[in-house]
């Protein structure tokens, strides 16, 4: 097993390993994979190593937090005050912000320690990482496929122990599915669990922060530091979750589970199975299964893809190279000074989904596609609210099939959009979702599990996918060098 | 050919909350460039609006005040185009749920005008031209807006000067804004079309910018008419855009045009969530408003049976005529308050700025005591006036000028007697009153003044000296 985060926590308060000669293990470690693996796009060493001695003082004094001196990454969407934060955009290329997210603003109180920003699809816009203007980070698992997207960087110095955690962002599956692709946890929140100040906005109602890790309880560690409402972010809400880790020891007799046929059509067979299994586990130890339909489902992803653009495209007009980022070298007006920023600025991927958002959200097509999405939003929303009246969670699989190989050139960009079929409902309707890893495919791939709960049941999830890791052990995961520590 | 106008106003008034719409950064007018600004008002990425519950407030306030039905549920809407004023490329505006719908302002000769909308909304940064180059300012960016939208419902100049200067003076009055033209805290827009009469059928409408006083709305309507009044008898036809009223030449040219009407494509913004405003909440601000300015002016020429010009010297400014009212509160009589607050107090008061911020060393108290004194008719006019002053220039009260002794030393015995001995020292103008000259009898004033310092009631003097020189 992977050292843990209490366990680093334990050796931290033993005075078996400082915060400094810990974070200079990982540096190490960054130096001699992350060439390879692209999985940072900027090291901030100097900040973290002052980070650590800080972690130091604080254990000396006494009373640290569990996460104090622990070396972790943040997906480079999350505002770091003075840090580069690019969203791994051209368009942002320099920017460094004069304000902390929220997510790190707590972090750093409790003792953070900050190795770098992760690589990401541009404006986390994508499902492999592969937009990104830095070039893809690479799968630890096999270096010739993706990490999945957009936290694709997120997942890979998790699964590759780059860090002992990192936060990424879901706005259709881009922590769950990155988790799934590299064998590791990935909770997506409740909306509003976490705040979003700070973090740079794609599609804003359904954008949500949430943590990468090694295990559930460290998921749930993570998870427990970075919740909570805030004053500057009003979508936010403050919801009492009581201590998490202890939730995660619960039986799970009794706990219905329910299955919806919708979330299995089309998913590889292998992956299928898998979870099957992963289901009958569950009720083997006696939890209730039961089957439901959702049939708006199979409208979830043209309904996000029309949310989604349509905030993006109003989020991404203020990248006018005007203030920051990237500005021409040359131009005749301000007219085309801003249509030169942009055109240079953006790559191919964020470009049509701005293109497509502009499109819904135009008179004459509004009423068509817009308001349209948002009554079939609305469906949505209640089929799972029928649905979580008579079963406390929902099991699915992540994805509907393993990463792919770099550079894959079989599917279209819709065909790519598919990759999202199974998670994209969940931030429709703003509940909480993990992805565990669940076994491997033929070709040592990493498969993962879904496990969906109600909005700000958090525990419930964590709960299940906690019991699943437990009973089944851990079958996917990079342990070749095993505990660092 | 005399043509029909159709006029509709939008008016911009900017709100006088200490914080912006969106985030804690001042409202404040001036300020070096950008040192009102932070990562909210200059729409940096990742930053999120928080909406000020004052803005709310305050539109409902003017919403009630301009007889508004108020939309107990609303939401704000992202209103979206590229402008480097703009810093997120959105700005957030209210469309299909407008805080205040359906009012009006009721003109002098009882035809009202109607108010289709109010909205909040977030004001833009400034552009400043400067050596060739362009600076942006955002020290305005965020500061919170209401945008009233009137009824085409004004169909002359005149109209259209009362309904600007209406609604101003009530904005002002319910403290929600300066409400001032030149510095652009209230801007009006005048969208003008003209028609034959009787035809139910609009015209081609323009829209002009750029009105910065209330006497260049009727000016800037004036000359519009006369420009589309002069395409329309040639035989052309009015073209749909923008235009900019310039004051030095009076006249009215195109700024832009808007014939592809701008697609600002509307949606609600996903970072402010819908927001309700209760029943009771409505109460308590309508409650909370004070007399409205015409309501007041009303009462003051019907009830307190002032002369119109001086209710309407008095009831212009809230803060004059609270002064006003918490005189007559301490006692003092209608006629000498008002008398002298126009009189005296105003002649220290040059401009309109001094009189609506009124701010002067002695309270309505203060004045009131002097005021009282006038009515007993223990001190006459004059002495008042000059009194009055005295006690402005120092802020002290009334007692320090005006010694118990001064009052009873003018009491009736006192005042016949120095008319007798006016009337002993100057026979011949006795003689020329008595003969027809009635103007001699001021040589016997004068005397009296003298001799009390000024203090003599003058026209019960009068009254005793023709008693005595008819006898």
């Amino acid at each position: 097993m992977r050292t843990g985060i209490f366990e680093f926590a334990s050796k931290l308060r033993k005075r078996e390993i400082s915060a400094v000669e810990l974070t200079k293990e990982y540096i190490g470690a960054i130096e001699e994979k992350n060439p390879t693996l692209n999985a940072y796009v900027h090291l901030t060493f100097d900040t973290a190593l002052q980070a650590a001695e800080q972690a130091d003082r604080m254990l000396k004094e006494g009373d640290a937090p569990v996460l104090c001196g622990i070396p972790m990454a943040l997906k480079d969407n999350i505002c770091t005050d003075g840090l580069p934060t690019t969203c791994c955009s051209k368009i942002l290329d320099g920017f460094r912000p004069y304000y902390d997210a929220i997510v790190w603003e707590k972090l750093k109180a409790h003792g953070a320690v900050l190795l770098g920003k992760t690589n990401m699809d541009e404006f986390a816009m994508g499902s492999t990482s592969e937009t990104s203007c830095y070039g893809a980070p690479l799968n630890p698992i096999n270096t010739a496929y993706v990490t999945g997207g957009s936290s694709g960087g997120s997942a890979s110095v998790v699964c590759a122990d780059l860090a002992v955690y990192s936060l990424g962002s879901d706005t259709g599956g881009s922590i769950r599915l990155p988790a799934s692709f590299c064998g590791v946890v990935g909770l997506k929140p409740t909306y509003g669990a976490v705040s979003r100040y700070g973090l740079i906005a794609y599609g804003s109602s359904l954008d949500q922060i949430g943590p990468l890790t090694s295990s559930v309880k460290d998921a749930a560690i993570v998870f427990d530091a970075i919740k909570g409402g805030d004053k500057r972010d009003q979508t936010s809400v403050d919801f009492d979750y009581g201590v998490l880790t202890q939730a995660l020891d619960r039986d799970v007799k009794g706990v219905r589970i329910g299955v919806a046929e919708e979330f299995f059509d089309g998913i590889n067979p292998e992956i299928k199975s898998k979870i099957e299994e992963a289901i009958t586990l569950f009720e083997k130890n006696g939890a209730i299964i039961e089957s439901f339909r959702l049939p708006a489902l199979k409208l979830s992803l043209p309904v996000y893809y029309i949310i989604a653009c349509a905030e993006a495209s109003s989020n991404l007009g203020r990248y006018d190279g005007i203030r920051y980022g990237n500005r021409a070298s040359s131009y005749t007006s301000i007219e085309d000074m801003i249509v030169k920023n942009r055109s240079e600025g953006f790559g191919d991927e964020v470009k049509r989904r701005i293109m497509l958002g502009t499109y819904v959200l135009s008179s004459g097509y509004y009423d068509a596609y817009y308001k349209k999405a948002c009554l079939i939003r609305e469906e949505i929303n209640q089929e799972f609210d029928t649905v979580f009246d008579k079963c406390d969670v929902l099991i699915a699989p992540t994805a509907p099939n393993t990463a792919f190989p770099l550079n894959y050139k079989g599917a279209s960009p819709v065909e790519m959009y598919l990759s999202d079929i199974c998670t994209v409902s969940i931030n429709i309707a703003g509940i909480p979702a993990i992805s565990v890893p669940c076994g491997e495919d033929a070709k040592g791939l990493p498969i993962g599990m879904q496990i969906m709960g109600k909005k700000f049941d958090e525990a419930k999830v964590l709960q299940m996918a906690y019991f699943y890791e437990q009973t089944a052990g851990r079958k996917a995961g990079v342990n070749e060098g095993g505990a660092r520590v | 050919m005399k043509y029909e106008i159709v006029c509709g106003i939008e008016t911009h008034v900017e709100l006088a909350t200490k914080t912006k719409i969106f985030c804690g950064c001042t409202t404040e007018f001036g300020g070096e460039p950008n040192t009102h600004c932070c990562p909210v008002c200059t729409g940096q990425p990742g930053s999120l609006p928080i909406l000020n519950q004052k803005v709310v407030e305050y539109a409902i306030k003017a919403g009630l005040a301009l007889n508004c039905k108020i939309n107990t549920k609303s939401h704000m809407d992202r209103k979206n185009y590229v402008y480097p004023d703009l810093p997120k490329a959105y700005q957030i505006s209210q469309y299909d749920e407008p805080l205040c719908e359906k009012g009006y302002i009721e003109l002098d000769s009882g035809k009202r005008i109607g108010i289709t909308r109010i909205h909040i909304e977030e004001d833009a940064g400034k552009l400043i031209h400067e050596n060739g180059y362009t600076y942006i300012d955002y020290n305005r960016g965020g500061v919170p807006l209401i945008e009233i939208v009137s009824e085409p419902d004004i169909s002359s100049a005149e109209e259209a000067k009362e309904y600007a200067e209406k609604l101003q003076l009530t904005m002002r009055y319910i403290g929600i804004s300066d409400c001032k033209m030149q510095e652009g805290s209230m801007r009006c827009d005048v969208n003008l079309s003209l028609r034959k009469p009787g035809d139910p059928h609009f015209g081609v409408r323009t829209e002009t910018k750029n009105i910065n006083s209330l006497s260049f709305i009727q000016k800037a309507v004036m000359a519009e008419e006369e420009r589309q009044t002069d395409i329309l008898d040639a035989g052309g036809t009015i073209v749909q855009q923008t235009m900019r009223y310039d004051d030095g030449t009076n006249s009215v040219t195109p700024m832009r045009d808007k014939e592809n009407s701008d697609d600002y494509r509307y949606f609600p913004d996903p970072d402010i969530l819908r927001f309700s405003v209760d029943d009771e909440k409505v109460e308590e601000i309508r409650a909370s408003l004070p007399e409205l300015p015409f309501d007041k002016l009303k009462r003051y020429m019907n009830v307190l049976e002032l002369p119109e010009a001086t209710a309407k010297q008095i009831f212009r400014y809230r803060k004059v005529a609270e002064f006003f009212e918490d005189a007559l509160a301490e006692g003092a009589s209608v006629k000498n308050a008002a008398n002298l607050i126009v009189g005296t107090i105003f002649s220290n008061m040059n401009t309109e700025e001094e009189k609506e911020l009124f701010a002067i060393g002695i309270s309505a108290a203060r004045f009131a005591a002097l005021v009282k004194l006038a009515d007993e008719k223990k001190i006459n006019t004059g002495v008042a006036q000059s009194t009055l002053q005295k006690m402005l220039e120092s802020g002290k009260s009334v007692e320090e000028f005006i010694k118990p002794e001064d009052l009873v030393g003018i009491s009736d015995e006192a005042l016949e007697s120095l008319c007798k001995e006016a009337i002993d020292a100057n026979p011949k103008a006795v003689a020329d009153v008595r003969s027809g000259k009635d103007k001699a009898i001021n040589m016997m004033f004068g005397y009296i003044m003298k001799k009390t310092g000024g203090k003599a009631d003058i026209r019960k003097a009068e009254v005793l000296l023709r008693k005595l020189i008819e006898q």
